[in-house]
This record gives C-alpha cells, sequence and structure tokens, in this order.
C-alpha cells in the first residue's frame, strides 16, 4: 500500500516536472547580433534574450575603460577597449539563464559588473519551480493523511 | 513516539564526539582554543596590513578582501554554522585583546576580571542591538566588499571597540549584545548546526549544589557567554569557549552530534527580536544578490554612492524591504494560518513561532547565494596567497595565476537543489513547530498550509532570483 502511494507521489511529480517540458514550443533557430555597451560597472542591455539553437554573435564596445565579457556555462570571453571593440559568437545550445561577467579588472565594483543571457525555453527554472510546487502538494497531502491515520 | 527530522533521524539522537578520549583531552586542554585563535590572529594580522596598504584600490586582487569576504564569509555560512554550530566565536581572534585584557593574562585562570566588569542592561538582553548594527554594517557593503581600507577599518573598530566595551561590561557581552555585527545571525542560525554543546546527564548538575561552570574554579573561567551550561536549551547564545568543560568537575559537558535544526523545536525563550533577525538575514540575501550578482547597474550605482541620493535611495530601501516588506508578507501567512487553525490562538505567538521556518531558509538562500561567489570568483585566492600586500611577491608561484572561473555552468543546479533541500527542511520543521503552536492535530494541518505555501512562494522566487 505504501509502496503504490510512493509510486503514485513519483509519478504526479514526474508529470509535474515534465509539464513545461511538453508545453515548451522552441522558436526556428536565427543568427543574431547583439551590440553590447560597457562601462563601470554594468552592460547596456543588461539582459540579452535568444532562443536554443540561435547563432549569436556579441559586439563588446567599452565607453570608459578596458572590460571584458565572460559567458558561464558556454565558456566564451572577449574584451574591449574604448575605440577597441572586442567580439564573440557562438552557439546557444544550452537552455536557461546564464551570468555574464567583466573578465578584466576595471574598479571597486569589477566582480559585481554582470550581465544575464538568457537562452529560452528555459526548461530549468521551469522544472524547478514544478518541482517546488511538487514538494508542496506532497507535504501538504503527507501531513493530511497521517492525520487520518 | 519520537519526531523524526524529515523523517529520518529521531529527534533526540546524539552521538557524543567528546566521548573518543583524545577529542576530550584536547577540548579540556588550556591550549584549547588559545592556539586556534593565535592562529588565526597571525592570519588577521595579514588581513589588517593588506586592508590598510590596499587603501582603495580594486579588491579582487587584495588579501584582506578575498580572505574576509570570499574564504571567511564562504566557510563561515557553508561549513562552520551548519555543520560546527558557533564554532567562530570559539576562535574569532577579535575581542581576544579585550578578553586577555579582562583576565590580565592569556592562559591562566583568573576569575576576578579586570575591568568595571558593569551588567548589561536587563531590557537590551537580546538581538535589536546587533539586528540593527549588522543592518547597519551592510549599508556600507559596496564598501566593504571592494575597498581593502574599508575592511580595514571594520575590523580594528570591531577590534578597538572590544577592548574598549570589554573593559566596561562584563565577560563576553560585547560578542553577545553589544559590538559584534555577524553575532545575531550565528547565534539564530547555529539552531540549525548539527553539533551541540550540552551536559552529558542533567541530573549530575541538579545535585551538584557549587555550581562550577557558572562561577568558575581554578581549572577555569566562569561561563563567560553567562549562560548556564547545565542548561543549554539552544546554541543560541553558547559562544562554544569550552570553559565548562574545563571547570566540570564530573566532566559532565559533552559535545553531541545530533540532526539539524533541533533547536528550532525548543518552545523556549522565542522572541521577536530572533523573528527580526530571520527576516532581515533573508532580506540581505536577496539584496546582497541583487547588488554582487544581479544585473541592474542602477542599483550597483546606488550602493557604490555614486550620487548622495543614490545611496540614500539604497538604504532606504533596503531597510524598508527589511525590516517591514518581508515582516509584513509573513504577517499575511500567519494571519491566514490563524483563521484556518485557530483563532484563539495569540497571533503574536504564531507570528513568532512560524518565524523559526526562516531560519532554515534563510541559511539556505545564503548558501545558494554563496555558490555564486565561490565558483566564479575563488581563484583570486590563489593570486592573493602569493602577493598578499601587492608588493609583487610570488611566494607560491601563483601571483600570475589568472582569474579563472569554474563549474559556473552547473552552478545552478548547486543553487537549485539547496534551495530545494532548504525548502523541505523549512516545511518539516514548520509543520512541528505548527504542531506544538496549535495542539490540537487538525488545527496544526489547517494551520500549517498558508506558511507553507509562504516558505514555497519564497523559494520559488529565490530559484527565479539566482537562476531564472
Amino acid at each position: 500500500m505504501k509502496i503504490d502511494k510512493l509510486i503514485i507521489g513519483i509519478i504526479i511529480l514526474a508529470l509535474l516536472v515534465g509539464l513545461p517540458l511538453i508545453l515548451a514550443q522552441p522558436e526556428e533557430p536565427k543568427e543574431k547580433t547583439i551590440i553590447i555597451n560597457a562601462k563601470q560597472f554594468s552592460y547596456t542591455p543588461d539582459t540579452v534574450e535568444v532562443n536554443r539553437g540561435d547563432r549569436v554573435t556579441i559586439r563588446l564596445i567599452s565607453t570608459d575603460v578596458h572590460h571584458g565579457l565572460y559567458i558561464d556555462g558556454y565558456e566564451v570571453s572577449t574584451d574591449a577597449r574604448p575605440g577597441q571593440d572586442g567580439s564573440l559568437t557562438f552557439v546557444a545550445n544550452n537552455t536557461g539563464k546564464f551570468v555574464m561577467r567583466c573578465s578584466v579588472t576595471c574598479g571597486p565594483f569589477h566582480p559585481y559588473m554582470i550581465g544575464y543571457l538568457k537562452v529560452k525555453p528555459d526548461y530549468r527554472l521551469f522544472g524547478s519551480i514544478w518541482l517546488a510546487v511538487g514538494i508542496f502538494i506532497c507535504s501538504i497531502l503527507l501531513v493530511s493523511r497521517r492525520q487520518k491515520q | 513516539m519520537t519526531e523524526k527530522i524529515l523523517g529520518l533521524i529521531p529527534v533526540d539522537w546524539r552521538f557524543e564526539l567528546t566521548s573518543l578520549p583524545y577529542v576530550r583531552k584536547i577540548i579540556k586542554s588550556r591550549w584549547m582554543p588559545f592556539l586556534p585563535i593565535v592562529l588565526n590572529l597571525s592570519v588577521f594580522t595579514v588581513i589588517l596590513m593588506a586592508g590598510f596598504v590596499g587603501g582603495v584600490s580594486a579588491g579582487n586582487y587584495n588579501f584582506g578582501i578575498m580572505f574576509v569576504w570570499i574564504v571567511w564569509w564562504l566557510l563561515l555560512m557553508m561549513v562552520m554554522v551548519p555543520f560546527f554550530s558557533r564554532v567562530w566565536c570559539m576562535i574569532c581572534p577579535l575581542p581576544a585583546f579585550g578578553e586577555w585584557l579582562q583576565r590580565l593574562g592569556f592562559m591562566k585562570v583568573r576569575n576576578k576580571l579586570f575591568g568595571l566588569n558593569k551588567k548589561w542592561p536587563k531590557a537590551l538582553k537580546n538581538m535589536w542591538l546587533v539586528n540593527f548594527l549588522f543592518l547597519g554594517t551592510t549599508y556600507t557593503t559596496g564598501f566593504l566588499t571592494t575597498r581593502p581600507i574599508a575592511t580595514f577599518i571594520l575590523l580594528m573598530s570591531i577590534i578597538i571597540g572590544s577592548i574598549v566595551l570589554m573593559a566596561v561590561f562584563e565577560k563576553r557581552n560585547f560578542c553577545k549584545y553589544i559590538g559584534c555585527p555577524v553575532g545575531g545571525f550565528l547565534g539564530l542560525y547555529s539552531n540549525i548546526a548539527v553539533t551541540e554543546i550540552r551536559a552529558k546527564d542533567p541530573q549530575i548538575c541538579k545535585d551538584h549544589k557549587h555550581k562550577d561552570c557558572v562561577i568558575g574554579n581554578e581549572k577555569g573561567h566562569a561561563c563567560p557567554w553567562m549562560i548556564l551550561p547545565f542548561d543549554i536549551g539552544r546554541n543560541t547564545y553558547c559562544g562554544m569557549c569550552l570553559e565548562c568543560f574545563k571547570t566540570c568537575p564530573y566532566d559532565n559537558m559533552a559535545i553531541n552530534l545530533r540532526p539539524p535544526a533541533t533547536d528550532l523545536l525548543v518552545d523556549k525563550n522565542r522572541g521577536l527580536d530572533e523573528a527580526w533577525k530571520a527576516f532581515i538575514m533573508l532580506g540581505i540575501a536577496i539584496f546582497f544578490f541583487l547588488i554582487m550578482q544581479g544585473n541592474m547597474g542602477f542599483l550597483k550605482d546606488w550602493a557604490n554612492a555614486t550620487t548622495t541620493e543614490g545611496y540614500l535611495t539604497f538604504v532606504a530601501l533596503h531597510s524598508i524591504f527589511n525590516l517591514l516588506l518581508i515582516p509584513g508578507v509573513f504577517f499575511v501567512f500567519v494571519y491566514a494560518s490563524r483563521t484556518l487553525g485557530n483563532k484563539e490562538i495569540p497571533l503574536k505567538k504564531l507570528f513568532t513561532n512560524f518565524s523559526y521556518t526562516l531560519v532554515p531558509m534563510g541559511l539556505i538562500a545564503w548558501i545558494a547565494f554563496s555558490f555564486g561567489i565561490l565558483f566564479p570568483n575563488s581563484s583570486y585566492v590563489l593570486h592573493v596567497i602569493s602577493d598578499p600586500f601587492a608588493w609583487g611577491w610570488d611566494l607560491f608561484g601563483t601571483s600570475h595565476f589568472p582569474w579563472t572561473p569554474f563549474l559556473t555552468g552547473v552552478m545552478p543546479y548547486f543553487q537549485i537543489g539547496t534551495l530545494l533541500f532548504g525548502l523541505v527542511l523549512s516545511l518539516d520543521i514548520g509543520f512541528k513547530i505548527s504542531k506544538q503552536t496549535f495542539q490540537k492535530r487538525d488545527q496544526a494541518v489547517r494551520g500549517f498550509i498558508p506558511i507553507a505555501a509562504f516558505l514555497t512562494v519564497v523559494t520559488i522566487f529565490l530559484i527565479w532570483l539566482f537562476t531564472g
């Protein structure tokens, strides 16, 4: 009996996690060129959104001092000085949010100079949220079930 | 039937680490904790020198900044507090000068302490002062974590403040109630720790009329933290100084391994001061993330005091968010809990008791936040250990080691896993607190639902903020 309920619980949880994956409809891959302006201590735009499979080229322009741009997860980087732009290209195969960080010490707030690359659809985020909701539902069911016993 | 933490480990399960003879021998020696304090002091001497020499230069290549805000902070949040309770207080070198002055010596036992030995006012024997002190310190986070001289000033202020105030107020009042910015959260979060110091057999203490641990004897000092070692209900105010191990004539003190978060189930001495500490800590984790790992440049400019208006806006928003907004939202869920559970339970009691569910959630949020510091930035440490004062040294051949982020691609999975574990632990503790508070099980189940919803919403928000 206990095992049956456990299996049912696991199935419900798996469905909850899988739901967003089933619903997600990724768009056709495209070529995208994005210009990012870097100045102490932020990027403009601070968030870049692309779709999975897109071939992305980032052109980095510095408007004050020497800056860099490193993308977590993709492990690609470039740097730029005023009047000397940087560039990098990659195919956005991994989905989710990835941090873009300055890779050249540019002042006191350098470690906090951050932007985001968001590659949609974000399965990881949807899955995590549904997992949290699943934990909530399971906990309520669990304490209610013990009450009946 | 004994309750179990996460349905796995009985709440009253203990393993006495000090039952191992060599562990007890080390703990009972007067070299402990003197020796680790001295070693720690030598590291902090280098930190202070590096902070002073570094001035206002960029902090990422400064030994002081890296060792305080990366090495120390990460060890504190990810290792020391969850596993070893307030072990940092045991080895903290900052109040050592004040304590040595009180004792007029380093290792000898002298129970008549030097100084005015004033009592700390009873009305202030709580966490309110350190709540505001810590919140106030975080207003300067934009400087503390980026300018070496700011870290130097903070640490020197604590050292000098401790010497002066420990000459006025008796024992460790400075650490407990007055001057340590991190003392409050170390106390609250140590309730989660899987270790504790407790009396082995309470009956031995009960029968022993001459409380050596409280008044001291020739082998050790009276408890510097002014608690009753034979009746430590929670880790909150035990600074793990180990004096009670030395003074106890019956060898009745123990360091135990235990399940996590058991102190949160102790329905004794709970208070709004600790509730607000839990709110403030959760709020600061969110604000720190926005400043240090967020993408909003204007917020960094505010924290960096680029303009006075911006800085004041940051201070105001930071304060309102931590002191009013988070408690306000929590209050709504507590009100719903009371409505569903039992309207006769005092709202204050519910609010206070349930606020302790935010203790595991808060610590876990800090651990998840800390991954975002550890993986991208820890390679700086290799540079600064070889050239601590930026004088061109290369002590270990690593001074030219480039900035190398590692595991940043899988970092979000560490963060999500940690946050989900935090949700499970918070829910488990939440329902146990609900049963304690409502007494009747059906009321406890109904009253638990809004609190569980709140904890889930906070977890989803943190997952979205950190990784989405």
